[in-house]
């Protein structure tokens, strides 16, 4: 799973009110190149939560993405590939999401996060 | 009965086992295996993403999009979106049809999920959905717990909430009766989106595919249903297109049309009690002949 992915990720268990962002629990990470669009990253950049983006991609062991940012620095080629970098290229593969609000642990295993809720909790 | 299964194959094994009745157990390993490795299925499959691809109605100006395709099974269909230079997350039930696409390397990111219990997402985040031959899974209640109409409002309410305002959602769909596409329809039009049916080649047995097109948002200009193929006889091997009538596509303004070509003529009386002495010669228990099997059932709309 991608960090994309995970930004977008909101936990829908049942009485949560804030289930966002998931907290990431890396037990392996891995990285994988993918072709470089700026018009897709420009795209999705409204909807990123930078902040949710940026813990992530530490909890990944990347630290190179700025604090803040405004949307003047998508002009910039270099800030360009560190958000293409955190967002496309950089796989949660074993480990967990947790609710923030609940602490329910959603397991990630080969990269594919089991999202299923139990009955209680639909 | 079994119009909701989305293959021949799948058909035949419903008929022959009733507990394929949950898309988990149905879409075990081997049956995930071989609904992948049939070219037929993976033909029909990517066929079938294309239009709905289509009718989802992207701007044209060569951004990718960031998509949904719910129920991807294998990834047969997220795959017809890689093609076209989209990112997507597919969504699924089925850990079988997951690790498939695993092994397939498909490149959406993939959930394990059901969407009866509601897509887990933020609001207003995604650009479009798909969906291939899944939907109509939700009109079961495969467990005590399951209520349908809970589901699909707990679907479509969560869909609405996840698509960016003016976001499409196109449903390829096998609904099992008229009285099923409409609560699936209906469940959509709660939940706040503007839209309808597109049946594509209508009078074809073979060919005909329905769409469900959804808008985020309330009806306009561009919420208008769009039209299906098949009217210049497109089909060519197409039985069933003779006759006066237009061979038009039925958008959902024209459900008070008589549907004088349903699919009966073939499976007729003869047809079912054929059916039902083979199933018997398997050993199948089957319920016994009366003068009310296969009788013709009203008409209602
Ligand atoms: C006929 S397959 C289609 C798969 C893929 N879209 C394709 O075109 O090849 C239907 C898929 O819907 C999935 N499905 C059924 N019910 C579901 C649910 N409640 N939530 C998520 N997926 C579901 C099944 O597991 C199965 O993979």
């Amino acid at each position: 799973m991608r960090l994309l992915t995970h930004n977008m990720l909101s936990s829908n268990i049942k009485g949560v009110t804030n289930g966002f962002p998931l907290l990431i629990e890396a037990e392996k990470f891995i990285e994988k190149t993918v072709d470089f669009n700026p018009d897709f990253l420009k795209n999705m950049y409204p909807k990123i939560e930078w902040k949710a983006l940026v813990s992530a991609a530490t909890s990944m062991g990347y630290n190179q993405l700025p604090e803040e940012v405004e949307p003047s620095m998508l002009e910039s080629e270099e800030f360009l590939k560190k958000f293409h970098h955190a967002l496309l290229e950089l796989h949660l593969e074993e480990g967990a999401l947790i609710c923030p609000e609940t602490g329910r642990r959603f397991a990630v295993i080969k990269g594919i996060p089991n999202m299923l809720l139990h009955e209680d909790e639909v | 009965m079994l119009g909701f299964l989305a293959t021949e194959k799948e058909r035949e094994r419903w008929v022959q086992d009733q507990s394929y009745k949950h898309p988990q157990i149905f879409y075990n390993d081997t049956e995930a295996r071989k609904y992948t490795s049939s070219s037929r299925i993976v033909d029909i499959q990517a066929k079938l993403s294309e239009r709905a691809l289509e009718l989802l109605a992207l701007p044209e100006d060569g951004v990718p999009r960031f998509l949904l395709d719910i129920g991807c099974g294998s990834g047969l269909s997220g795959e017809t979106l890689s093609e076209n230079g989209h990112q997507w997350i597919g969504l699924d039930i089925s850990q079988s049809m997951l690790s498939v696409a695993l092994e397939r390397e498909v490149e959406g990111d993939l959930l394990l999920t059901d969407m009866g219990q509601g897509l887990a997402m933020r609001t207003g985040v995604i650009d479009g959905a798909i969906s291939i031959s899944a939907v109509q899974w939700l009109c079961n209640a495969d467990k005590s717990c399951h209520n349908p109409r809970l589901r699909l409002k707990a679907f479509f309410g969560s869909l609405y909430r996840c698509l960016a305002r003016g976001a499409k959602a196109v449903f390829q769909m096998y609904p099992e009766s008229l009285a099923q596409r409409e609560l699936i329809l209906g469940f959509a039009m709660r939940a706040g989106f503007a839209g309808g049916v597109v049946v594509d080649y209508p009078h074809s047995s073979k060919s005909r595919k329905e769409y469900l097109v959804l808008t985020c948002g309330p009806p306009s200009v561009s919420t208008t249903v769009p039209t299906g193929k098949g009217e210049e006889g497109g089909s060519s091997s197409d039985d069933e297109s003779s006759g006066d009538e237009d061979n038009h596509t039925v958008s959902i303004s024209d459900r008070h049309r008589p549907r004088k070509k349903m699919k009966v003529s073939k499976k007729d009386r003869k047809w079912v009690l054929k059916k039902k002495e083979q199933m018997r010669k398997k050993g199948n228990i089957v319920p016994p002949d009366t003068k009310y099997t296969a009788r013709k059932r009203k008409t209602r709309f």
